[in-house]
């Protein structure tokens, strides 16, 4: 087969697309700032300035990483076993009540988020829970809902029918059957529904700006946000707050990369 | 990676549409009393109602909210009050409203001129047997990990007329007030925009092309059909439905762009890119006017309903009758 040139030139071309801002970040964290200053932009430089990184630790770094770690298991964990219960109901149930209710969810993946954070932030307010990370944790459970069960749901379909029959013939519970039998089976599933909703809560930007107030509620994007007013001149430090705050993603990623791309992905196609 | 590769791809909002019509028909006396065995099982009741219960407070009450809320008038602190069409009346009056809608339709059209090319060319490049096309692919995927926020900061710094790729690549033309500038601005911003999400489309495309049969191809080059040729005529219209999803996502998502302008201009300069989310959160939150922030966030939604069904129909009816095939 003949070559695909243009295929190629483009694909070389977006890999350096993709990888330069990622290096100049990478480079420029570990200038110092006279370095930063004095040398090429685009190359690195020696002694590396390991200050950059105590300079972010020591600016409550730990402490929005904390936060951003509390919020992600707060979310996921109740998200994760919500959705896989209502999707356990909606392929075992009776279509005539489950149908609708599966429909209702799927109807979820059509709103916008950012067009309710008028009345979620109301409500938060009513609720006086503003300014905490449970108010974070609240919308991220309601708007990852609709995604999840989805996921959920069509791996739970190709649980095969027999082995629920093998179960009932034992005498089992429909919570026997749920836990014992679906829950083990659509484990991946499970995990893939994790760890993209971990994905969208540590990056999540919206619900902590109009939710919380103090500076030791913020989750790390907010705190990048602020952090970049606070130390506009020394921008190596606020480089180096960015690969810092994207490290726990990369391990994610290079350890669940599979799980993260098919939960992106599920979303768009079956 | 199952859900990776739609050989029909759908989108979940219309399947349940599809799914909901058996329903909505009114089931005869017979059915009613006998369906086929099927009871209602309490515990299935019970199992599902958590979610239920948070998915309608949390998510369907807050979009009826915006509505009443979109009535009212309220500061964000004190109490609110219902002043009937006062709120739309100013919406619908202020040149900003406007001035954002239309920024969001150019958006909408530049993202998708921009991305949907790209994505395709490099999706079918990705796609191709050689192994390291894989290692490309995982280096593809990075952008779509970080925050906008993370994003937004390192393309400030990069793109800094003195300490930024100006500089360090010795390109006079690259030194411009990248974000001063009111046109230049729009380039910056489609350019990091693209930036992120490309990957994302190229992902779906991956997938979908790499599910078109092989004999395809073979029948095409014993034809005669060269390289380009094939990709017009086996590839692109093979890719139709994917097409459709891409194009309904890209769209609905260039609609709610909000961190990656909010953390890079702020709107500015000027009111240059204040698109109407982030119009609705600065009427709202730094404005204090939530009744008008309301009916923007309305206008949002409909908007939103308004395109995603929209592309579908531009998919033509194939695209349904494909979708009942994979539910």
């Amino acid at each position: 087969m003949r070559r695909n040139w243009i295929g190629g030139t483009f694909g070389w071309l977006w890999l350096v697309v993709v990888l330069l801002p990622l290096y100049f970040v990478l480079i420029t964290s570990l200038k110092s700032i006279s370095t930063y200053f004095g040398s090429n932009p685009v190359l690195p430089s020696l002694p590396l300035a390991v200050e950059n990184v105590t300079a972010v630790l020591e600016a409550d770094f730990t402490q929005y990483l904390l936060n951003s770690v509390l919020v992600a298991v707060g979310t996921v964990v109740p998200l994760v076993l919500m959705a896989f219960m209502a999707s356990y109901s909606i392929v075992r149930g009776t279509r005539r009540v489950f149908g609708p209710v599966r429909s209702l969810f799927l109807l979820g993946l059509a709103i916008p988020v950012q067009a309710t954070i008028v009345p979620i932030y109301l409500m938060i307010i009513r609720m006086h829970m503003y300014d905490s990370l449970v108010a974070l944790m609240i919308p991220a459970i309601a708007f990852g809902l609709p995604l999840s069960i989805l996921i959920i749901s069509n791996s739970l379909r190709d649980v095969p029918r027999e082995l629920f029959e093998a179960m009932d013939i034992d005498g089992s519970t429909e919570w026997q059957k749920m836990w014992r039998l679906a829950f083990p089976i659509v484990r991946p599933a499970l995990v893939t529904v994790a760890v993209y909703q971990a994905l969208m809560s540590w990056n999540g930007f919206l619900f902590p700006l109009i939710l919380t107030q103090s500076p030791d509620k913020r989750t790390l994007p907010l705190a990048l946000w602020s952090f970049q007013g606070e130390y506009a001149t020394n921008v190596p430090v606020v480089m180096a707050a960015v690969v810092l705050s994207s490290i726990p993603i990369v391990i994610l990623y290079a350890f669940g990369r599979r799980y993260l791309v098919s939960g992106m992905t599920a979303g768009s196609g079956k | 990676m199952t859900a990776l590769s739609p050989a029909t791809p759908q989108l979940a909002v219309t399947g349940a549409e599809a799914e909901a019509a058996p329903v909505q028909r009114a089931p005869s006396a017979a059915d009613s009393r006998r369906p086929r065995g099927e009871r209602v099982h309490i515990s299935h009741v019970l199992f599902a109602l958590p979610a239920l219960a948070f998915f309608a407070i949390f998510a369907l009450l807050p979009l009826l909210g915006v509505v009443v809320l979109s009535f009212t008038s309220w500061n964000g602190i004190g109490a609110i009050q219902f002043t009937g069409l006062t709120s739309w009346a100013e919406t619908l009056t202020r040149s900003t409203t406007w001035q954002g809608l239309g920024l969001v339709l150019i958006m909408i059209v530049a993202t998708w001129l921009l991305q949907t090319p790209l994505s395709i060319l490099l999706g079918t490049f990705l796609a191709g047997q050689q192994r390291y096309r894989n290692v490309l692919a995982v280096l593809y995927f990075l952008p779509l990990l970080l925050s906008s926020a993370a994003i937004a900061i390192t393309f400030k710094s990069l793109l800094d007329p003195n300490f930024g790729l100006a500089t360090g690549l010795d390109m006079p033309l690259l030194k411009q007030n990248w974000l001063g500038d009111p046109v230049l601005v729009w380039g910056v911003l489609l350019f990091i925009i693209a930036w992120q999400f490309i990957p994302f489309h190229t992902l779906i495309y991956q997938g979908a092309v790499s599910q078109i049969p092989q004999s395809m191809y073979e029948a095409a080059q014993i034809d005669g059909a060269g390289r380009v040729r094939q990709f017009f005529s086996i590839t692109l219209p093979q890719l139709k439905y994917t097409l459709i999803t891409s194009s309904t996502l890209m769209v609905v998502g260039a609609l709610t762009y909000f961190d990656i302008i909010f953390v890079l201009t702020q709107g500015g300069p000027g009111v240059a890119t204040r698109i109407l989310p982030l119009d609705m959160y600065l009427t709202g939150f730094r404005g204090n006017e939530m009744g008008v922030a309301s009916a923007l966030a309305v206008m949002l939604v409909v908007i939103g309903l308004g395109l995603a069904l929209g592309v579908q129909r531009l998919g033509g009816k194939d695209a349904s009758a494909s979708q009942m095939e994979g539910a």
